[in-house]
C-alpha cells in the first residue's frame, strides 16, 4: 500500500510539473514613463489577439494598474508560444502632480499623481514576484543612463529573469539605438517602433526564442 | 547606536545636512531599518550618501516604501543616483559563484526630489546640484 501511495504521488507531482512547465510564461513590459510601453502592448496584442490592452498617451502615467493579456499566441517558424504580456505602469522614484496640471485640473492632477504612485509600487511587486521574464522597453531618442534605468536593470540580473532590451521610437529623427547597445552591453537590444510598426518580425522571433 | 541629527531646528544654520553613512554603519541593519533611515533623512531635507549602496532588492523595495509616502505638496519622492554598471564587471557564471558580485560596493547619493538635480552622469562620475529647497 506504501508503495503504491508513494508511486501515485511521484506521478502525480511529475503530472504538476508537466503542467506548470506548460502553463503561459508572464512576460512583463517594463521601463521609465512615456517609452511606449502599452503601445508596444497594444501592438502585441492586436497582431496576435486582435485586442488592445489599455489606452496610449503623450501624458506620462497613462497606464497607472498592471494589466495582463493572458494566452498571446505567436507564432514563428512554425512553431506557437504562448505568453500572457504584463504591461506595467513606468517606474520612476518621484511623481509630481504638477507635471500635469497643463493638461488637467488640480484635483484631477492629484488624483493622477497619487493613482501613478500606486501603479509604481504595483510594478515594483510583479517584478518581484509574478514575472518570468522581462521586455524592457526604452525611448531610443532619450538618454538611457538614468538611475531608474540602472536600478531596474540590476533588480532583472538580480533575479535571473531573462531579458530583452527594446529601443523604441525608431521613427523618430534623434533615435540612437547604439546608446542604449553602449548603455546596457550585456543584454541584447533590438530597435523597433511599437507604433509605426517597424521591426516587428525581429521583435517576434527574439521574444519566441528568448521566452517561448 | 547614534541616529544622525537632524537640522530642522530653528539654531541651525541655513544649509544642506550631508549625513556620510558607512557600510560598516548599515552592515548589521535590516532592509527596512535601512529604507527608514534613509527616507527619514530624506523627509528631513537631508542628502544621504551610502558608502556601499543597496542590493537591488533593497533598492526595489526603496522605490515601493517612497511611493508609499509621496504626498502632493510635501514630498515629491527622492533622486537616487549611482553609477552605472561597468562594462568590465565580472558577470560570468564562475564570478557569480565566486561571489563577486557580493562585494560590488556602490557608493549612492539619495535625497529629495525636489532638492537634487541630476547635472551629469556616467560610469565614472556623478555631477549633481543640490539646493535648499
Amino acid at each position: 500500500m506504501g508503495l503504491f501511495t508513494e508511486l501515485k504521488d511521484s506521478i502525480s507531482r511529475a503530472t504538476d510539473r508537466l503542467f506548470s512547465e506548460q502553463e503561459p510564461k508572464r512576460i512583463g513590459i517594463y521601463g521609465p514613463p512615456n517609452a511606449g510601453k502599452t503601445t508596444l502592448a497594444n501592438r502585441i496584442a492586436r497582431d496576435w489577439t486582435g485586442d488592445a490592452v489599455g489606452a496610449e498617451s503623450h501624458v506620462p502615467h497613462e497606464t497607472r494598474r498592471a494589466r495582463r493579456k493572458e494566452n498571446v499566441e505567436i507564432e514563428r517558424d512554425g512553431k506557437t508560444v504562448t505568453i500572457d504580456i504584463v504591461d506595467t505602469p513606468g517606474v520612476t522614484t518621484k511623481v509630481d502632480y504638477e507635471e500635469f496640471t497643463d493638461e488637467m485640473d488640480e484635483e484631477d492632477a492629484i488624483r493622477r499623481s497619487r493613482e501613478a504612485t500606486e501603479g509604481v509600487a504595483e510594478a515594483m511587486h510583479w517584478l518581484r514576484e509574478d514575472v518570468d521574464g522581462v521586455i524592457y522597453v526604452l525611448d531610443s531618442a532619450e538618454d538611457p543612463i538614468t538611475q531608474v534605468n540602472t536600478m531596474l536593470i540590476g533588480i532583472v540580473e538580480s533575479r535571473d529573469l531573462p531579458v530583452l532590451i527594446f529601443a523604441n521610437k525608431t521613427d523618430l529623427e534623434e533615435s540612437s539605438v547604439k546608446r542604449i547597445e553602449d548603455a546596457f552591453p550585456q543584454h541584447k537590444t533590438i530597435p523597433l517602433s511599437a507604433k509605426e510598426g517597424d521591426n516587428m518580425d525581429e521583435v517576434y522571433d527574439n521574444i519566441a526564442e528568448y521566452f517561448g | 547606536m547614534p541616529k544622525a541629527t537632524n537640522a530642522d531646528d530653528s539654531d541651525a544654520p541655513d544649509g544642506v545636512q550631508i549625513d556620510l553613512i558607512s557600510g560598516e554603519r548599515m552592515a548589521g541593519m535590516a532592509t527596512m531599518e535601512k529604507i527608514r533611515m534613509i527616507l527619514d533623512g530624506v523627509h528631513d531635507g537631508n542628502i544621504v550618501i551610502l558608502e556601499e549602496g543597496l542590493t537591488p532588492d533593497e533598492e526595489s523595495r526603496l522605490i515601493e516604501v517612497t511611493m508609499a509616502e509621496i504626498s502632493p505638496d510635501e514630498f515629491n519622492g527622492i533622486e537616487i543616483e549611482t553609477y552605472p554598471k561597468s562594462e568590465t564587471r565580472d558577470s560570468s557564471l564562475l564570478g557569480r559563484i565566486m561571489g563577486s558580485d557580493e562585494t560590488e560596493a556602490k557608493l549612492t547619493v539619495i535625497g529629495p526630489a525636489n532638492q537634487i538635480e541630476t547635472l551629469h552622469k556616467d560610469e565614472t562620475l556623478i555631477s549633481a546640484l543640490v539646493s535648499r529647497n
